[in-house]
């Protein structure tokens, strides 16, 4: 994405250009692709299979099903719970994603400024979180936030707070899973940046400071507008993530207390798996990868008039 | 000119930020290891002194079913990983190298798959796993990581054959080596360290991945990510045997991510930003 020329061809790939070779040789390209193809697509005819079952009152308990057309599209949308499921979906992405990007490019600022050996480290090691399974994660957090064992109670009983809710509790729970995702997750965004960052080149800096600029306006003016493409894609990985979260508030609540974590993805499996209406459960997915769908063209959009005008600035 | 250079008072600022940040993010990971060394009687009125015992470690491997559990992650994430090298690596060569249509639209066909929702996925997979025999079985739970891998190998891996120069090839062909010497013989050493982080990396998602072996899989073929659940529902009391399972889980890719660690950000940003 990054480094594609804006005419989508590079000056290797042009050398090899087939396209006025016999057939054979134009078929090369798409024999190689196909197998790679026919394994991921074989997965995707779910795809057409998801849009089918949603017109159906398909459900694990009866052995036959019909179709209800619109039925079940109708239900959802006239249904409070869907309108509950998407809400929560917005605001579990929206938390996670603002202090996870503001996070991990603070992080990434202050590492990239500091040089002494403890930074150095910090590089290394601050990436953990990252490759732990965010299901062992959640179990961590479970564990250091029980009020028996968890060590976190005994930090606040210093503060004289005790039995504090943290995931049982309906105000805290969205905090709780918040903070695991951002636990885990957050290194993702500093390591984008951090990379950015050291691929900054020189010369507009130091034309910068000739013209004795401020630290906060060569920040807005350079800094930020030339870490943008690394900023849109540490965004559109991380938001992606974020609108479709199952494991961290299955691991924790499995959607409660109550319904108060219920997002899209855990109320459609509920609703196919406890309640074994598998027709009536596809529509909540289905909207929801269609708002991805969406939502990720428009940021790789986004990535690519952003990467244009950074390069503009690196002459 | 000095406002560029950064002042003492803002350095120490600086580094107090960072330890701060530290300790949110490594505590856990350091309490979990503790916590895996105490018996199961220090766990309630102990906090960091404490007399270390392996009976934990002891207990999770030799006496419950986790190395099943971890043989099992080895395989279906490993096989996944392998499928998607030899299917992916030619893949992502054609994408580099030649020009043809739709060339970008199946390119970003590919990387959308990374961006499907899970549950999406599982819920008609469900039903014709088990219409095919696949549902709790090695090659079901294979065939569907590949949505993890491979995406993320032919992604990063079309990002390394572009960085070579068309010339070798040339010169090679010039020299009289067919294609599939110049391929082996010349290309895969060239992107080789890229090739086996890519490969680590799609392990690691794979060995991380939960969703999937939850729904799709059952008795017979249980991950370590579904399993470590059980131990948290039937097993309260042993808080110890909980935190050694969590360790063993996340130690494989911690160790894994320290050796690729220069490939890193190249490999989670799918070749979109060369760290």
């Amino acid at each position: 994405m990054a480094q594609e020329n804006p005419n989508g061809a590079s000056p290797a790939t042009a050398a090899l250009d087939y396209n006025t070779v016999p057939f054979k040789t134009r078929a090369l390209p798409y024999a190689i692709v196909a197998p790679a193809l026919i394994i991921t697509i074989g997965i995707m005819i779910p795809f057409a299979m998801a849009i089918y079952f949603s017109l159906t009152n398909y459900s694990f308990r009866m052995p036959t099903s019909k179709i209800v057309w619109l039925r079940n599209w109708n239900d959802i949308l006239t249904d409070a719970a869907f309108w509950h499921a998407l809400w929560v979906t917005v605001k579990y992405s929206f938390f996670g994603i603002v202090i996870e990007m503001l996070l991990g490019m603070g992080v990434a600022l202050i590492l990239n400024n500091l040089k002494n050996w403890f930074s150095k480290i910090m590089r290394v090691a601050l990436i953990f979180p990252l490759m732990v399974a965010p299901i062992t994660a959640t179990i961590v957090w479970q564990l250091m936030l029980n009020n028996s064992v968890g060590i976190v109670e005994h930090f606040l009983n210093i503060f004289g707070i005790y039995n504090f809710p943290w995931a049982a509790g309906t105000s805290t729970a969205l905090m709780t899973v918040v903070l695991i995702d951002v636990w885990v997750n957050t290194p993702f965004c500093m390591l984008l940046v951090l990379a950015g960052l050291q691929s900054l080149p020189k010369s507009p800096f130091e034309s910068a400071m000739i013209d004795g600029g401020s630290t906060w306006f060569n920040f807005r003016n350079l800094t930020l507008p030339m870490l943008k493409p690394s900023l849109y894609i540490a965004l559109l990985f991380r938001l992606m993530a974020l609108l479709q979260e199952y494991s961290i508030i299955f691991g924790m609540t499995k959607g409660g207390p109550g319904n108060t974590l219920m997002n899209l993805s855990l109320t459609s499996y509920q609703t196919a798996f406890q309640y074994q209406k598998l027709g009536a459960a596809m529509p909540y997915i289905l909207i929801l990868w269609v708002i991805i769908n969406y939502l990720a063209k428009f940021i790789v959009n986004k990535q690519r008039e952003a990467n244009r005008q950074a390069h503009g600035l690196e002459e | 000119m000095k406002k560029t250079e950064t002042s003492t008072g803002m350095k120490v600022l600086l580094n107090v930020l960072l330890i701060i940040y530290a300790v949110f993010a490594l505590f856990p990971l350091v309490w979990m290891v503790l916590l895996s060394f105490k018996s199961d009687a220090q766990m309630y009125n102990t906090m960091f002194v404490f007399s270390p015992t392996l009976d934990n470690y002891r207990q999770v491997l030799f006496k419950t079913d986790y190395p099943r559990y971890m043989r099992d992650s080895l395989i279906v994430s490993g096989l996944a990983v392998v499928v998607s090298v030899v299917v992916g690596v030619p893949a992502a060569y054609a994408l580099a190298r030649y020009n043809f249509k739709k060339k970008e639209d199946i390119a970003f066909q590919i990387l959308s798959f990374k961006f499907a929702p899970e549950i999406l996925v599982v819920l008609p997979l469900f039903i014709i796993f088990q219409k095919l025999h696949l549902y709790d079985t090695y090659l079901g739970l294979i065939w569907v990581y590949q949505l993890i891998s491979m995406p993320l190998l032919i992604w990063v891996v079309r990002g390394y054959f572009e960085d070579i120069s068309v010339e070798i090839e040339h010169a090679a062909q010039v020299d009289g080596y067919s294609w599939w010497q110049i391929f082996f013989k010349n290309l895969v050493p060239l992107i080789r360290p890229g090739l086996v982080s890519a490969a680590l990396l799609a392990f690691i998602f794979a060995w991380n991945e939960f969703t999937f072996p939850l729904l799709l899989a059952g008795s017979k073929v249980q991950p370590i990510t579904v399993a470590i659940t059980k131990f948290l529902g039937t097993d309260t009391a042993h808080y110890g045997q909980l935190a050694v399972a969590a360790v063993i889980s996340a130690l494989p890719a911690i160790i894994f991510a320290l050796v690729i660690q220069k490939h890193l950000v190249r490999g989670l940003s799918f070749g979109a930003v060369k760290g």
